[in-house]
Parts: C-alpha cells; sequence; structure tokens
C-alpha cells in the first residue's frame, strides 16, 4: 500500500509508511525479511549481526508469559560473512533494509559496517539486556556510547541509528552521548530486563535465566522514554515497545516517535503493518492532518 | 504460554535409538502439531506428539539423550501444542514414514482410521530393528516396510518401494522422515503431478518455537516452520531449500 500522506523521509530514506519491522524479530534471512516488507512494513531493521557467528543462549530463549513476549536468544547470528547473501535477498523486498549490528568496541563495530555491502543504514545495538559484553553491557556508558557512534558514522557512507536501552537510571544522558557522536536517529527502546521461574521446580525458565520483556506490558515505559528524548534532542526519536494497533503508534507520535517499529506484535497477526497503516491513514484523513502534526503533538499541547 | 510440568508415566522402549515417553496430561493436539520439551537447566527442544499424551525421542544429542534415560516419576515441562497439524483430507491415503519421521503419523493414521479412511502405511529404516510403529500402524491400514539393509521387506529406499504402488489411486500422500528422503518423495510425487495432495511435516532448528525469532524461516518463502508449519502441502516445499540446506543455530546455511 502506497498512500503519499503516509510517506515519510527519516535520516534520508525514502519510506513508504512510518511502520518498521524491530530488530529480532523474524530477521534471520533474507527471505523472512522480503516476506515482512511484502505484509506492508516501510522497512525492516534484521536480526542484530556480529564479527563472529554466536549460537545464542540454551533454550528456552523465548515463552509468552500474559503480560508480554521474555526472550533471551542470545544473539545468535552467523556473523557479518555470512549474511551478505541474506541482505541481498532481503533488498529484494524494496523497502529499505537496516542492519542491526552489535559489537563490544568501536573497532568491531567499524569491521562490521565495512563488511557489510548494501545497508541502507545500520541500527547499532548498544542495548541488548542479556548479554555479557554486548548490547547494554556497552550503551549504559555514555562515553562509550558517543565513542562507537563517532566510530560508526566516521565509517559508514549511510545513515547510523542508534538504539538504547531503558534499563538505565537517565536514557536522555545515554541519548545526548549518541547524539554528540553523530547518530542520525535514536531507537527507544529495546526490551527491559525481566525474569520468569517455574513455580512447579523453582527453575528460572529463561537457559539465561533473565532476559528482555517486551510486548504491552512495556509501552508507557516507551511512551516515556520517547517524549522525553524527543524532548532533549535534535535528532528523529524511532519509537519501539508494545505497538500492536494504530492507537499505540499514534500515541508514540505524540510522545514524539517519528516512526514506530513493531515486533512481538507480529508473530501471531503478520497483518499488524497493513492494518496500522490503513488506520493511520484514516485518522490522518478524517482529521485533516497530515504525519508531521501528529509528531510530538503532546509537547505542543503541554507547551500551550 | 509458560511452560506446564508433566510427569512421566511410562517409557516404552521402541528400538535401540527409539524411545517413547508417556506423560500424566494430554495436550489437545492436532495429530503433526509439536510440543516444546524443557529439560530443566538443559535445553528445550520441539517434538512431535506420536500419542495424545506421549512423544517418541531419537537419541541424537544431549537433551535427547537425556529424554531418552529418563524414568516414570521424572518431571519434564511442555509448551504446547504447537505449530499448524496435518489436514485431514481424503478416503484412499498414503502414509510414509521415515525412521523417527513416524511419530507425528501415528496419530494420524488413528485418526484418518476413525474417519474411515483405506490407509497404506509405508514405513522405512536404515534395518528391521528400527522400524518404528509396525504393531501400532497395523490397526490403521495396510502395512509395508522398507530396510535400507534388506533385513526386512523391501531391500532399498522408500520410493523404490512407492514405485510399487499406483499412486494415481490415491488421494492424500502424508509424509516425515529424514530430509533426503522426504525430497526423494516429493520429487517422485512431483513426476506424478501429486505434489498438491501431499503433506510433509519439516524439522528444522527451533529457537523460540513460537513464530517470533525467525530461526526455523525456509527459503525461498520465509515461511515459519515452527509456526506456519511444521506441515506444508508438496507444492509449497517444491522449489524450497528442502532437501539442499538449512540453517545451523547462528543461522549459516549448510548444504545436505
Amino acid at each position: 500500500m502506497t498512500h503519499p500522506e503516509l510517506s515519510i523521509e527519516l535520516t534520508g530514506l525514502r519510506m513508504n509508511n512510518p511502520t518498521i519491522l524491530a530488530a529480532g524479530i523474524l530477521g534471520t534471512t533474507g527471505a523472512s525479511l522480503k516476506r515482512i516488507a511484502s505484509a506492508g512494513a516501510g522497512a525492516v531493521v534484521t536480526k542484530s549481526i556480529g564479527a563472529i557467528p554466536e549460537q545464542g543462549h540454551p533454550n528456552p530463549s523465548l515463552v509468552a508469559l500474559e503480560c508480554g513476549l521474555l526472550n533471551a536468544m542470545g544473539l545468535p547470528n552467523p556473523s557479518y560473512k555470512e549474511f551478505n547473501d541474506e541482505l541481498m535477498t532481503a533488498k529484494k523486498g524494496d523497502v529499505p533494509v537496516i542492519v542491526s549490528i552489535f559489537g563490544s568496541c568501536p573497532e568491531e563495530f567499524c569491521e562490521i559496517i565495512e563488511g557489510l555491502e548494501g545497508a541502507d543504514a545500520f541500527e547499532l545495538n548498544l542495548s541488548c539486556p542479556h548479554s555479557q559484553q554486548y548490547g547494554a553491557a556497552v550503551g549504559t556508558d555514555p562515553v562509550l556510547v558517543e565513542k562507537i557512534t563517532r566510530a560508526a558514522k566516521t565509517t559508514a557512507s549511510v545513515p547510523i541509528w542508534v538504539k538504547l536501552t531503558p534499563n538505565v537510571t537517565d536514557i536522555v544522558t545515554i541519548g545526548e552521548a549518541a547524539s554528540r557522536g553523530g547518530a542520525d536517529a535514536i531507537v527507544a527502546i529495546n526490551t527491559i530486563r525481566g525474569m520468569a521461574i517455574d513455580i512447579n521446580s523453582g527453575y528460572p525458565i529463561l537457559g539465561n535465566l533473565y532476559g528482555g520483556l517486551s510486548g504491552a506490558a512495556i509501552r508507557p515505559v516507551a511512551v516515556k522514554c520517547i517524549y522525553d528524548l524527543y524532548r532533549a534532542l535534535d535528532i528523529p526519536v524511532i519509537g519501539v515497545g508494545g505497538v500492536s494497533k494504530w492507537q499505540d503508534a499514534v500515541e508514540m507520535m505524540m510522545a514524539g516517535a517519528s516512526a514506530v517499529q513493531i515486533g512481538s506484535a507480529i508473530y501471531d497477526n503478520f497483518t499488524v503493518f497493513s492494518e496500522i497503516n490503513e488506520a493511520l491513514l484514516t485518522f490522518l484523513i478524517s482529521r485533516d492532518l497530515i504525519i508531521d502534526d501528529i509528531i510530538g503533538l503532546a509537547h505542543r499541547r503541554v507547551e500551550q | 504460554m509458560i511452560p506446564v510440568n508433566a510427569i512421566i508415566k511410562e517409557v516404552i522402549k521402541e528400538t535401540p535409538t527409539i524411545t517413547t515417553l508417556k506423560f500424566d496430561i494430554k495436550p489437545d493436539a492436532i495429530p503433526g502439531q509439536f510440543i516444546m520439551v524443557w529439560i530443566r537447566g538443559m535445553d528445550e527442544i520441539p517434538m512431535a506428539l506420536s500419542h495424545p499424551d506421549g512423544i517418541t525421542v531419537q537419541n541424537v544429542g544431549d537433551a535427547s539423550g537425556t529424554l531418552s534415560n529418563m524414568k516414570p516419576g521424572d518431571n519434564i515441562g511442555l509448551r504446547g501444542p504447537l505449530g499448524n497439524g496435518f489436514e485431514l483430507l481424503g478416503q484412499r491415503i498414503m502414509i510414509i514414514a521415515g525412521g523417527v519421521g513416524a511419530a507425528p503419523l501415528l496419530p494420524l493414521a488413528h485418526q484418518l482410521r476413525l474417519k474411515g479412511a483405506k490407509i497404506s502405511i509405508l514405513i522405512g529404516a536404515k534395518t528391521s530393528k528400527e522400524l518404528l510403529f509396525e504393531e501400532q500402524f497395523s490397526r490403521s491400514g495396510e502395512i509395508n516396510v522398507a530396510t535400507d539393509d534388506g533385513s526386512k521387506g523391501y531391500h532399498g529406499v522408500i520410493t523404490g518401494l512407492m514405485d510399487t504402488y499406483d499412486l494415481n489411486s490415491f488421494d492424500m500422500f502424508y509424509v516425515c522422515g529424514p530430509e533426503m528422503m522426504m525430497r526423494a518423495v516429493l520429487d517422485m510425487l512431483h513426476m506424478n503431478g501429486l505434489e498438491s495432495i501431499s503433506q510433509f511435516s519439516l524439522h528444522r532448528y527451533f529457537k523460540c518455537g513460537i513464530g517470533v525469532c525467525g530461526s526455523c524461516t525456509i527459503d525461498p518463502s520465509g515461511l515459519r516452520v515452527c509456526k506456519d508449519g511444521p506441515v506444508f502441502y508438496g507444492n509449497i516445499l517444491l522449489n524450497s531449500e528442502l532437501g539442499k540446506y538449512r540453517r545451523d543455530v547462528t543461522g549459516k546455511k549448510i548444504m545436505l
């Protein structure tokens, strides 16, 4: 579905609509990413890719709780060297393909960026909450976040998005660090640290013992983070966290999101992208609004 | 859906390498659906339901080895039933089972029989001692076996045994077994123009088991074996990766 009313330009990327597949969901293969593009996503983000092959954490690696999904996949990926083929396939979906990447130091991020051909943008995973040396292990340190972002920005010829963890005292401090490093956009938020225990046996359910919570439960947390980041930063904020229907997307955009990513909602509703886009279009037309009118609207209301 | 507790009630040694475990609970499943079996503190693996209250395991690794050695009274965690299961269609049925691939086909044969279908069941294994569920299948239809070493029945691969039938007289084929066997069966059905009346139960590495992570998606459709499958019609698989490659735990392609 292409409607001029829904088209956006985000960090220089043209998108048919403001809904994006979030990292880590159905992004392991090019064919799967292509399938999501045909389901109506305006852009897709791949599974996080690293410098060396990773098997991930032992199973169980994901359980569906009443309030959302709890996962500790553990960044399984075949390394960037094995991912170029998948990327080429994903690009046939005719939407921007953003490659999520992770590393433990600036040099590793640069190595991966240089080794991947054809990414339309990179999303730096500085936020995975259940990895020993990656993700939030580096993403909670503003000095390191700035360094990594600057190194990535210097190396890459395409936009750099930086995905933040909410598992910090003040997400704005980290967002400002990424912005100083030259990030083209901030993506907020990754999952919130969580744990589930099997009461029959006392064993933690996840193979990694704890993991990250996504889904509806974390949406208000995401809205607040996006609201704060939008107020503090001059670069676009891309909202993610528990969006499953059009109202959630509109709310997140009113908090300040230029676009929204969708993850957990997809697994039992493959039409979520087209549903949200159709309803968003109706919402805009019926109120005689354009997308820019709703982005950050909550801030303008408060200032009035 | 978090794992529910299941107590092992009965352990049956089916063959030297294959064991059936029966539980105190019956997941309300369609034949061909699977459950994620959690061996606490170790791993969680997908297993087809071979009985309303049981699974049948081949000892091929750490997790399946531990399961194979479980005793009555031991506990495991179960999530499921998951996946789509077989569509029960047709009156003149051929079931083609290779090795432990017979597991999801056993409850299918029982249910098809209850619906009044006439069923031919082809069971293949490396050797006669590894033939699975010969007696149980015989309650649902006519049995014919093939062994690679000729120790029982037809000497050779199961497509050779299929060749002795008039395939055009069947209106549905159900297949589960080793990957290369399934590819050979699919190619043979295709040669007879029968791929769209065949259903195959696929095996891929599963991580989440509920269609979120994408570890088990197949090329070129991007379909998820754990959620859109594990059962697919032959016409969907004809130009797929089946029999060509699969992806390992990291997502790297492994040529077959």
